[in-house]
């Protein structure tokens, strides 16, 4: 199956929800003109907030039902064809069980008279991914203002399983590996990475992500598409760079590192079956699950890691 | 026996300034894209003000600006005092002649001494805070006339040694220089062409005669910046001592690392309720 994508890196106007809803708005303008067979749109961390905002998320944090509410009459009202439809994958502080959260909401809208014209895709919120690791040192302080999410899930959409990843998520190979495990064959990871070191030939936390995304996309032989922030909140700039990687781990379009801009292209979810039969790393890890689940239960029941042959355990 | 042959990894030495190194051209881009994310596109101001001392910082800063703003929007300040080098006023000129900025001069000297002669007392040091404080008048006063925004110079070296009048230098809302290292400023005035006369003279602040930034501090720049680099990253005293770097160095350095932290926050406020602003009540500066 063949999938059309396109992720925007975009500079939100801090703390202005509305601003940036309407921006989105034009983005799924732009998408019905310049490319209208576009399936999925992913758009960064933080995409309708900014991503520094301290004590402000609890201003700008909305429930994912007031998101998908708010996309869903953007799209109807930027978006005149009956028959449209889009998949649309972004980041956004929300408010839930009583509490905040950096999330990604991945959800379907329609146009306007869709069940009139007989389309059978309804528009629906497929999942919301809470970040599971939320980065607390140097600029970073999100264990101060949202709470953590406690689960990696991968979810049907209608172009298969997929799994949706927040920034620091995927900076520990643990996630994507749960994220495979469980079936994903899509890896959408959604970021708001500050740009800093600037010695090497790319910035310092972009060279990073172009060791990290391949890796993910390589091992696992799934596709990964990436969509970072860009621009500047209080001289710290996001590094946008957003790429789709194919599941043999090159990356097939990127973005600048600066600009906002819109990146696409065609992801063929039958890559996934034909990688992994050259190099069945996944089939690997799954026959060896049992072991290695004995493994973490040890280190979770002995975190210093006790010589299981000597009984010598450190401090 | 065959013997292996033995690839050994290169320790870098003490005196190398590999790790200070940038990518200019990237490092250039990304500063032109934060003064112009910063200035225009979040305050909305379409010119900027600087002071223009005829030094590297102040110079590195009209060369970018220039380019993120374009000439004709970027207004120089010289602001010279009655004791300030002839150098410094020349050198200023080049600035302008090569970036294309407009440049005005505005003496100090009467607004100094009309202070300063009601204090005979006052040391070089008192004077030379009086002149910088003076100057930030000046610049906020011009950009308060013009409709622009002043724009910081300093450096990522003073500002980790204090060495810098508390809200006068350090006071412009935009800085791009504040995290690049002075060896650092160096490289990228020298990528984007600042007059080699600027750059390579001695740095001074040109508050008393004859000064230079490094006889103030005991230690070059360069000297400063390789343990500033590792101080900054969290190695120990005795790792910089184990590396090489002589002791006399590393204790000069962070004594004046350890004795100026105060410099680089806000004023300290008496904390008394639960709402107390930057430590309860928290919103980043462009919220």
């Amino acid at each position: 199956m063949k999938i059309r994508v396109a992720a925007g890196q975009i500079k939100p106007r801090k703390g202005d929800y509305d601003y940036n809803l309407n921006r989105i708005g034009e983005i799924f303008e732009q998408l019905e003109e310049d490319a209208p067979d576009t399936d999925v749109l992913v758009l960064p961390e933080a995409s309708l907030s900014g991503y520094f905002l301290e004590g402000g998320v609890r201003e700008a944090a909305r429930t994912r039902e007031q998101l998908f509410a708010d996309l869903l009459g953007t799209y109807r009202s930027r978006v005149k064809r009956p028959d449209a439809v889009l998949d649309v994958c972004l980041g956004f502080y929300e408010l839930g069980d009583g509490k905040y959260y950096n999330s990604a909401i991945y959800c379907t809208v329609t146009g306007a008279n869709c069940s009139e014209v007989g389309n059978p895709i309804p528009a629906a919120i497929h999942h919301l991914h809470r970040k599971f690791f939320l980065p607390t040192y140097g600029v970073f302080d999100e264990k101060r203002f949202v709470s953590r999410g406690r689960a990696v899930t991968a979810f049907s959409t209608r172009f298969g399983k997929a799994a949706v990843l927040i920034c620091e998520d995927a900076w520990h190979s643990i996630t994507a590996t749960l994220a495979a495990l469980k079936g994903a064959q899509i890896i959408y990871i959604v970021s708001a990475s500050p740009g800093r070191e600037f010695c090497g030939q790319h910035i310092g936390n972009v060279a990073r992500w172009n060791v990290l995304l391949p890796g993910i996309a390589d091992e696992h032989n799934v596709w990964v598409v990436y969509a970072g922030l860009v621009g500047f909140e209080g001289g710290k700039g996001f590094t946008g760079s957003s790429q789709i990687i194919d599941p043999w781990g090159n990356s097939i379009v990127q973005g600048s590192a600066t600009e906002e801009c819109l990146i696409t292209g065609t992801i063929d979810t039958d890559d996934v079956a034909t990688a992994r039969a050259a190099s069945p790393l996944l089939a690997d890890l799954e026959a060896a699950l049992g072991d290695i689940t004995m493994e973490l239960e040890q280190i979770a029941r002995d975190p210093y890691c006790a010589d299981r042959t000597t009984g010598a355990s450190e401090p | 026996m065959i013997r292996l042959p033995i690839i050994r990894a290169i320790e870098t030495p003490v005196d190398s300034d590999e790790n200070l190194k940038v990518n200019e051209p990237m490092l250039t881009e990304w500063l032109i894209a934060f003064l112009r994310d910063e200035i225009v596109r979040r305050r909305g101001f379409k010119t900027a003000v600087v002071g223009i001392s005829g030094g590297v910082d102040s110079s590195l800063v009209a060369f970018l600006l220039a380019e993120a703003l374009g000439a004709s929007n970027v207004f120089g300040i010289r602001m010279p005092y009655r004791t300030s080098s002839a150098d410094s006023l020349e050198h200023a000129a080049l600035v302008q002649q090569a970036t294309g900025i407009n440049m005005q001069t505005i003496e100090i000297t009467d607004a100094a001494d009309g202070y300063l002669k009601m204090c005979p007392d006052a040391d070089g040091r008192r004077r030379g805070n009086v002149m910088a404080r003076i100057r930030m008048t000046v610049v906020f006063d011009q950009s308060q006339k013009l409709g622009t925004l002043p724009v910081g110079t300093g450096n990522k070296t003073e500002r980790l040694f204090g060495y810098y009048t508390w809200h006068a230098d350090d006071s412009p809302p935009v800085n791009p220089l504040g995290d690049l290292y002075k060896t650092q400023v160096w490289a990228l005035a020298r990528f984007m062409g600042v007059p080699e006369v600027i750059v390579g003279k001695p740095a001074s602040a040109d508050l008393i005669v004859g000064q230079t930034d490094e006889s103030d501090f005991g230690i070059s720049y360069p000297k400063a910046d390789r343990i500033l680099f590792y101080l900054l990253r969290g190695f120990t005293l005795q790792r910089l001592l184990d590396m090489g770097f002589p002791e006399a160095d590393i204790t000069l350095v962070k004594r004046r690392l350890d004795t100026t932290h105060w410099k680089r926050h806000l004023p300290t406020t008496a904390m008394l309720s639960s709402t107390s602003i930057n430590d309860y009540y928290l919103r980043p500066v462009d919220y």
